[in-house]
């Protein structure tokens, strides 16, 4: 593996459980010393891209490379570059949280006893209850604290801060970008829109087993539409603005959204009206997001 | 809304829970003493035939200790002593049941999602001691109606149906209060089981001399004492039901008491704090199986030991048995020389000792599928323990385990019984021998269990079946009369028996298909995804 090989190159991805497609032709590439968002409702098959990825599953169809080699057969020489956390950090009722760090970073070939002492101060875990007496956020913070305590060149983060309170969400975001810093590579799968536009680099976007959508969130957003409300200095007369949706005109003011594209030739048209006063907003990724789920939401009434 | 708000729906999610369950064991157990009334009657068909019965077999020391005295001379009576096991084993299923509807639910956290409901806070106590109660009360009345179908007398076989039940539902009861103590569930198993093995070592020492030894009075210590004084068939003395229904009542409050006064989640007890940093020797996958496995194992070889202790030190009382009756010492010594009525009996004795050893190594086999359906798997196969190294790391414990369990039982009943017979350099080695030859079969049983957490992980609590089929014919096959064919379903079956010739072929096939078994397991294991369902 030469430095700019992807860490993951996953395409054509098929992994179905009984008659369940849980993974349809998946791509996704991850760029070494990047921060990835892997960004998806529950049950898009986030988990089950990872669980592949770990060679918990087995790869119905498709190419799956990890740090340049096959995750299935390779499964314990890769184990030792990479730290995982799953969603939901079960622990042994009687074993403390200390041990478990401990544990699992002995079994991955060693931890920095400096960096745990630090971790666990800065996510204010107590090392010494046992697992049964852990809220489902210290369980969090355990698997957390293993991981990031290990010296792993990968990270695979399955949703990790479901259970964490906001001022421990801030802590692992700094911790995430100081994994960055040292020049790791980051697979961080979400559903929180504002962890993964504060933390990545680049986002795929998987719905239904697919990747709908991929690359850097300038890249995302030049893909659709951003928002632009003026004032005109005169009301418009039968206004004609290339590539606008819902255009809203109300006397002098208009609202509509245009294609990021077209940006250019829709303003144009307006300070030939002349312009009072304008605001334009890129669109957030929640937007971004909606709108590769808006049918579904549909669907669902909402 | 009041403490017991919400009784109602949670019985039902329990009966829809346990719908497989809980009708399998209270079948189970009901079959085996229906099924000795036809089998008993066609051995002995006379009155001299049962007589005789009464004074071999019915006074001989190990079924004195495993069951009780017999108290009269009828066929009722015989079956009602056979039967004198039954309400242990119906007590440990209780126990078990309680705690997993208690405090498993509390620590998996399911407890809190009901609590939220419209549920009060004794309602899960409530009903899993109702369930459990119920469940012994249907089988106290299948026991009535099927043994006074089969012609024994009404009020005897009402006695004998509450009898085998009042083990049920004392031990629920027992369970009911272990589980407010402490946190975990194998804590509040482990207590509840604990009571339950203390109690039956009290009735064994007071009947082990028969009725009315000088230790008697003992057996008024212990609930399975008052249970067997019931005396079934015997003379019914109804006022000791009076002595269990008390207990029962006391312990039900108890546990409400305490219960009442805990938080969710959290014991009477208070819980202990563990240690920053992880030993040295917990860094792979043999250090946590070891620090998972080892209490249990430790439990394991106690109750071994104990039991090879008592069964050695019974095993002269069997010789003396030779002594008064001239006609049956002739048949012995004619069939296994002088030694043969003993080493019948420890033949006996040894596969009963492996059917244990096989229930062990069972649920240290299964230890790796709860692991896995628990999500504690995932976090460790995702680190460089490969899947073989961190299967075999469990089951080491099966495969070494049941052997040091079995060999510490050989070990302490052939040492009793040398210093009974004063020869204990040439009954050590015997008695060891034949503990240990049961070692394949159970491996077998084992290797089963691997078979099908690799191969079909979902179903792999079937193992317990086998369990219960190799117990059902080892222990009273013969008594049921079931054919060779039968018979040879169960691996025991084909152990090689204690001062017959020995002959290894056996073991050794035994062995063979255990290895093939738990080779397919691993392979089956090593291709198929973590599944947590």
């Amino acid at each position: 593996m030469t430095a700019d090989t992807p860490p993951i190159s996953v395409s054509g991805l098929v992994k179905s459980f009984g008659r369940t497609r849980a993974l349809d032709g998946l791509d996704l590439t991850v760029r070494p010393g990047e921060v990835h968002g892997f960004l998806g409702p529950n049950g898009a098959g986030k988990s089950t891209a990872i669980r592949v990825l770990l060679g918990l599953l087995r790869a119905d169809a498709g190419t799956v490379r990890l740090l340049g080699g096959d995750p299935w057969r390779d499964a314990t020489r890769l184990h030792r570059r990479l730290a995982y956390v799953p969603g939901d950090v079960t622990l042994w009722p009687s074993l403390s949280g200390g041990e478990v760090i401990d544990l699992l970073g002995r079994m991955r070939g060693g931890l920095d006893p400096r960096r745990k002492s630090d971790l666990l101060d800065r996510f204010e875990l107590d090392p010494r209850k046992k697992g049964r007496a852990y809220s489902k956020g210290n369980r969090q913070k355990v698997g957390l604290v293993a991981a990031l305590a290990s010296d792993a060149e990968l990270l695979l983060l399955d949703e990790p801060t479901s259970g964490l309170d906001p001022l421990m969400e801030e802590v692992f975001q700094e911790c995430v970008r100081e994994e960055r810093r040292a020049g790791r590579t980051v697979l961080l799968s979400s559903h929180i829109l504002s962890e993964v536009e504060a933390l990545c680099d680049r986002v795929t976007i998987i719905r239904n087993g697919v990747a709908v959508e991929s690359g850097t969130l300038d890249e995302l957003r030049h893909l659709t539409r951003t928002s632009i409300h003026a004032e005109l200095a005169a009301p418009p007369d039968g206004l004609a603005l290339p590539g606008a949706h819902d255009v809203r005109i109300d006397g002098t003011s208009v609202t509509f959204e245009v294609d990021t594209p077209q940006l250019d030739a829709a303003l144009r048209v307006l300070t030939g009206i002349g312009v009072r006063s304008l605001v334009s907003r890129p669109p957030t990724l929640e937007e971004l997001f909606l709108r590769h789920y808006k049918d579904e939401l549909q669907e669902a009434g909402l | 809304m009041n403490a017991l708000t919400g009784t109602g729906g949670l019985i039902r999610l329990i009966l829809r829970r346990d719908r497989v369950l809980l009708p399998a064991w209270v079948v189970w157990i009901a079959v085996i003493p229906l099924g000795f009334v036809g089998a008993t009657d066609g051995l002995y068909p006379e009155a001299a035939d049962r007589l005789q019965y009464a004074l071999t077999t019915g006074t001989n020391p190990t079924f004195l200790a495993l069951y009780g005295p017999m108290y009269d001379t009828d066929l009722g009576s015989i079956i009602a002593q056979r039967s004198g096991f039954i309400p242990v084993v119906v007590g440990l299923i209780s126990a078990l049941t309680v705690v997993r509807h208690t405090r498993t639910e509390e620590e998996a956290g399911r407890r809190e999602l009901l609590g939220a409901t419209v549920t009060g806070r004794g309602a899960g106590l409530a009903a899993a001691l109702l369930v459990t109660f119920a469940a012994n009360l249907v089988l106290a009345a299948l026991l009535t109606a099927g043994m006074a179908a089969q012609g024994l007398p009404l009020a005897g076989s009402l006695a004998f149906g509450l009898q085998m039940a009042a083990g049920g539902c004392v031990f629920a009861a027992v369970a009911g209060v272990t589980a407010q103590l402490s946190e975990g569930a194998g804590a509040a198993r482990g207590t509840a089981l604990a009571a339950l093995g203390g109690a039956f070592a009290v009735r064994m020492a007071a009947d082990v001399g028969g009725a009315g030894n000088s230790l008697s009075w003992l057996g008024w210590l212990s609930p399975f004492g008052w249970i067997n004084r019931i005396r079934a068939y015997g003379g019914e003395r109804w006022w000791t039901l009076a002595l269990v229904v008390v207990l029962v009542a006391v312990l039900v409050a108890a546990a409400g008491t305490l219960s009442a006064r805990r938080d969710v989640g959290a014991g009477v007890l208070p819980p202990k704090l563990g240690r920053a940093d992880a030993p040295a020797r917990l860094s792979g996958p043999f250090g946590l199986a070891w620090r998972l496995q080892s209490h249990a194992l430790y439990g394991w070889l106690a109750g071994f030991l104990a039991l090879g202790i008592v069964y050695g030190a019974v095993a002269g009382g069997v010789q003396d048995m030779l002594k008064d009756n001239p006609d049956l010492a002739r048949i012995f010594t004619q069939i296994g020389g002088e030694s043969g009525i003993t080493d019948a009996y420890f033949a006996s004795v040894m596969s009963m000792l492996g059917l244990i050893a096989a229930a062990y190594a069972v649920s240290a086999t299964l230890r790796l599928r709860t692991e896995e359906a628990a999500q504690r798997a995932e976090p460790l196969l995702a680190t460089a323990t490969g899947r073989l190294r961190w299967a075999v790391s469990h089951l080491l414990f099966p495969l070494l385990g049941s052997a040091a369990v079995l060999a510490v039982a050989g070990l302490a009943a052939g040492t009793a019984h040398g210093v009974d017979t004063g020869d204990p350099g040439r009954e050590v080695p015997r008695v060891l021998g034949a503990a240990l030859a049961q070692l394949p079969a159970v491996w077998l049983v084992a290797a089963l269990a691997v078979a099908l957490f690799g191969l079909l992980p979902g179903v792999s609590g079937g193992a317990w079946a086998a369990v219960a089929v190799c117990a059902l014919i080892t222990l009273f096959g013969a008594a049921l009369g079931l054919d060779q064919w039968a018979m040879d379903v169960s691996p025991f079956t084909h152990v090689p028996k204690i001062g017959r010739d020995f002959t290894v072929a056996p073991l050794v096939w035994l062995a063979a298909l255990a290895a093939v078994l738990a080779a397919l397991g691993m392979a089956g294991f090593r291709r198929r995804d973590l599944a947590t369902r």
